[in-house]
């Protein structure tokens, strides 16, 4: 009865299945090729490609960086995010303009700002190293020395990316009922008290969601790897995504590079999961129970 | 994407020019049409000319190009592109893509069995993948007269197998460029000799070469108040620095005397990567990172060419770019540099002996690397439309034209592009400048001794393999012998995956062309 309701789920559905689906099932029929550029096509090449990638240390060194990375320019973001917005929340003079102010870097294009970072790094020719020279620290290598470029990467991804973290927290805090902060004040706890007691708990759901999105988009950091450093010096910028860019785009190594991809993907997956579990149970009252 | 179509209306501009050129002409009954609103100084007769593509009507036909991005490459595909479309009727459509993708823009129609393009401009070094892919450039195109002038070894760079294949339309090398100034210039001979004990002279050697530099790094040699430095070079692992740790090590294990690979040994396919020739190579290399401007360490391209035709650095080797770049009319250095063949190496590598052999005069080894090219798709259906653009792309007018205007990327390849009289009528250079930098040209194009890219299937790969193993000694993550054993073992593998006799087979063209 009712059976042609189902007809209604089939557009749905058809696009779900173009859209996502197919280029799914054909990156994993590609990963069993060794689809490159001396043997096009489609041929079947088992499991040849994850027996090659198993060995290849540089794709595994560079899964190793991305995850320093990942968590480090989240953490960054998520405490400097909070902080502006709780800088924001309340009534401070100018309050719309800084919160638009705060959104101009997440507006802008990544690859567009990349650029403009790379010259300000410029060790050379840009402006960075003239103005610590000027507060006697110094100029420094920052995209000619491994730590310092590694760095780099980190404050161009903080800057980009610090005010969609602050987007998503200021609006939790607009959200939070006024009753609990109001039972505070007439408890005596002061301003540092009432933030880890009410605000920081109340946020928590929130938190996790807002470093969860954050930390799926950090996984795939690409644009800013490729303009600013191209992965060096050596490879000690070079992450996963700009790792399979090389590998698929640049050496034509379809087959290869599918196999990277699916299997970053399940570990991310694998990853991403097992993290959103703990922050759950460290960071959201009750989920633990 | 250009897609305007604005057909001349050939018969009323013919009208009109007859009415001119009748009276000058006279009883002759000769006439020519005047072609220089394009920007040409002449017309070159022959099938390429702009009168003859004038006379052709491919009105209602199609012409798809792939090419760089603007300005290299891109802005004059663009320009050529729109004039054949007044010129033929054509609708000429052209499709710019950033370097980064151009490789696998092409290649996926190739392999896929799409006929994308007819027309395809990209690195010469690309054509041991591509070949498969491409037509044979006809007989009558290779017996016009602009295809006559260019030189032997860029008709080498365009054939595989006995075929031309690419439409050759650029010519690069490396070659060093040097402040000439600052080498004539007492105070700085005096510093030299101080430092030294030896007179300053352009370097011989690389290892000269890098005593150069770090004598005038960090001193303010032109009195502009802001440091000077040695050396600025492509260092940055993925933007072509393999060509210059190319150029570096060419020297040392190019041995005139020993045929049969510089890359590979050519019977076993072996990879000479890290023999003790090509570890010397990289040792240097990394040691000239002292001497180069604060972030020479992960200079592209872009920032060599703005390192030494800015003012900021000594010498620099790469290809043309930097000596345009300081040869511009409004450069702070212009007039005021020189060009000579890359440094050489007084102890050679001897793969046959095991040892190193010992040379009076250094062992000089031409680098011919890269350069843009162009060829047509074996499956277009419009070859003929599609060599009569390369031709006319490529026409005496035409590029004489191009080689003035740095960005577009056009360097010589003709005989005629080496006679200094050119550049100094043309450019308005110095005497001087325009001899140094023809002679080195010249020089490069018949130097006994020779190396080409790495023209086999997979090159991006081995490329890519090589980069990342010399970035990881400039890094210091490796030293030079461990970072190019990597690259050796990472070689092999490719070879055993590709299959050795194919690569050999491929590889077998560039060393015919080195030994030849």
């Amino acid at each position: 009865m009712y059976r042609q309701k189902y007809i209604f789920l089939l557009p749905g559905l058809l696009v779900l299945i173009a859209v996502i689906l197919f280029p799914l099932i054909f990156t994993i029929r590609v990963s069993f090729s060794s689809w490159d550029v001396y043997n096009p096509g489609l041929n079947d090449a088992g499991g040849a490609m994850y027996a090659r990638m198993w060995e290849d240390a540089r794709y595994w060194q560079a899964l190793w960086r991305l995850s320093l990375l990942s968590v480090a320019t989240v953490l960054i973001q998520y405490l400097l995010g909070f902080a502006l917005a709780l800088l924001v929340w309340r009534d401070i003079a100018a309050r719309r303009f800084f919160r638009v102010l705060f959104l101009v870097p997440m507006m802008t294009t990544p690859v567009v700002m990349s650029v403009i970072w790379r010259t300000i790094f410029h060790e050379s020719l840009g402006p960075l190293n003239p103005i610590l020279e000027g507060l006697g620290i110094g100029a420094q290598p920052w995209l000619s020395h491994p730590g310092f470029a590694f760095v780099a990467v980190i404050i161009v991804e903080v800057w980009q990316w610090t005010p969609f973290m602050f987007l998503l927290l200021l609006a939790g805090l607009l959200s939070l009922p006024s009753e609990p902060f109001l039972a505070a004040k007439i408890d005596g706890a002061g301003p540092i008290r009432t933030f880890l007691s009410v605000t920081f708990p109340m946020m928590g759901a929130i938190s996790v969601g807002a470093i969860l999105i954050r930390a799926i988009e950090a996984s795939k950091i690409m644009e800013t790897v490729y303009v600013l450093t191209s992965g060096g010096p050596g490879t000690s910028t070079e992450t996963v995504s700009y790792y399979i860019y090389i590998r698929g785009m640049r050496d034509f190594q379809i087959g290869y590079s599918a196999a990277l991809s699916l299997t970053y993907l399940i570990i991310m997956a694998v990853a991403l999961t097992l993290i959103a579990k703990a922050l759950m149970r460290l960071m959201v009252r009750g989920a633990g129970a | 994407m250009t897609t305007t179509r604005t057909r001349l209306r050939r018969g009323a501009l013919a009208s009109t020019t007859l009415a001119g050129t009748a009276l000058i002409l006279g009883a002759s009954g000769t006439m020519a049409q005047d072609y220089s609103r394009y920007g040409i100084q002449a017309d070159t007769p022959g099938i390429c000319s702009f009168e003859a593509i004038d006379a052709k009507d491919y009105s209602g036909r199609t012409l798809n190009v792939i090419t760089h991005a603007i300005p290299v490459i891109g802005e004059p595909t663009a320009l050529h592109a729109q004039q054949f479309q007044e010129l033929t009727g054509a609708t000429v459509n052209v499709v710019h893509v950033p370097f980064g993708d151009l490789f696998q823009r092409i290649m996926i129609p190739f392999q896929t069995q799409q006929s994308a393009y007819d027309v395809l401009f990209y690195g010469s070094l690309w054509l041991g993948d591509f070949n498969p892919y491409l037509a044979e450039v006809p007989e009558a195109y290779q017996q016009v007269s602009g295809m006559q002038a260019v030189t032997e070894t860029y008709r080498g760079v365009a054939s595989w197998g006995g075929k031309m294949l690419q439409y050759t339309m650029d010519g690069d090398r490396h070659y060093l460029k040097y402040r000439a100034d600052v080498f004539a210039n007492p105070e700085a001979q005096a510093l030299f000799k101080e430092k030294t004990g030896r007179d300053l002279t352009v370097p011989a050697t690389w290892e000269e070469y890098n005593e150069v530099a770090a004598v005038f790094t960090n001193t303010d040699w032109d009195n502009d108040g802001a440091p000077n430095f040695g050396t600025a070079e492509v260092t940055k692992r993925d933007d072509l620095m393999f060509s210059a740790f190319i150029s570096r090590v060419a020297p040392y294990a190019k041995h005139p005397d020993v045929k049969g690979g510089f890359f590979f040994d050519l019977e076993t396919m072996t990879p000479q990567v890290n023999t003790p020739g090509w570890v010397r190579g990289l040792e240097l290399f990394v040691a000239a990172q002292a001497s180069m401007p604060p972030g020479g360490t992960s200079f592209g391209l872009g920032d060599e060419i703005f390192s030494f035709g800015g003012g900021q650095t000594l010498m620099s080797y790469s290809w043309d770019d930097a000596f345009i770049q300081a040869m511009q009319e409004d450069s702070p250095i212009r007039n005021k540099v020189a060009a000579a063949m890359l440094p050489g190496a007084a102890e050679v590598w001897n793969r046959d002996t095991g040892q190193w052999d010992k040379f009076d005069e250094p062992n000089r080894v031409a680098y011919v690397t890269w350069g843009w090219t162009s060829a047509v798709a074996k499956d277009s259906q419009n070859q003929d439309m599609a060599f009569d653009f390369l031709c006319f792309f490529a026409n005496e007018g035409n590029t004489e034209s191009d080689l003035q205007i740095g960005r577009f990327g056009i360097n010589p390849y003709r005989d005629s592009h080496f006679d200094p009289a050119f550049y100094e009528s043309a450019l308005g250079w110095d005497k001087a400048v325009a001899e140094t930098y023809t002679a080195t040209l010249k020089g490069i194009d018949t130097a006994p001794n020779q190396v080409f890219d790495l023209r086999v299937p997979g090159v991006g790969e081995f490329m890519s393999s090589l980069a990342a193993g010399v970035a990881r000694a400039q890094s210091g993550e490796q030293s030079p012998q461990q970072a190019l054993d990597g690259v050796a073992a990472e070689w092999t593998a490719i070879v055993e995956r590709i299959g050795p006799d194919r690569v050999r087979e491929a590889y077998a063209n560039v060393v015919a062309l080195e030994d030849r």
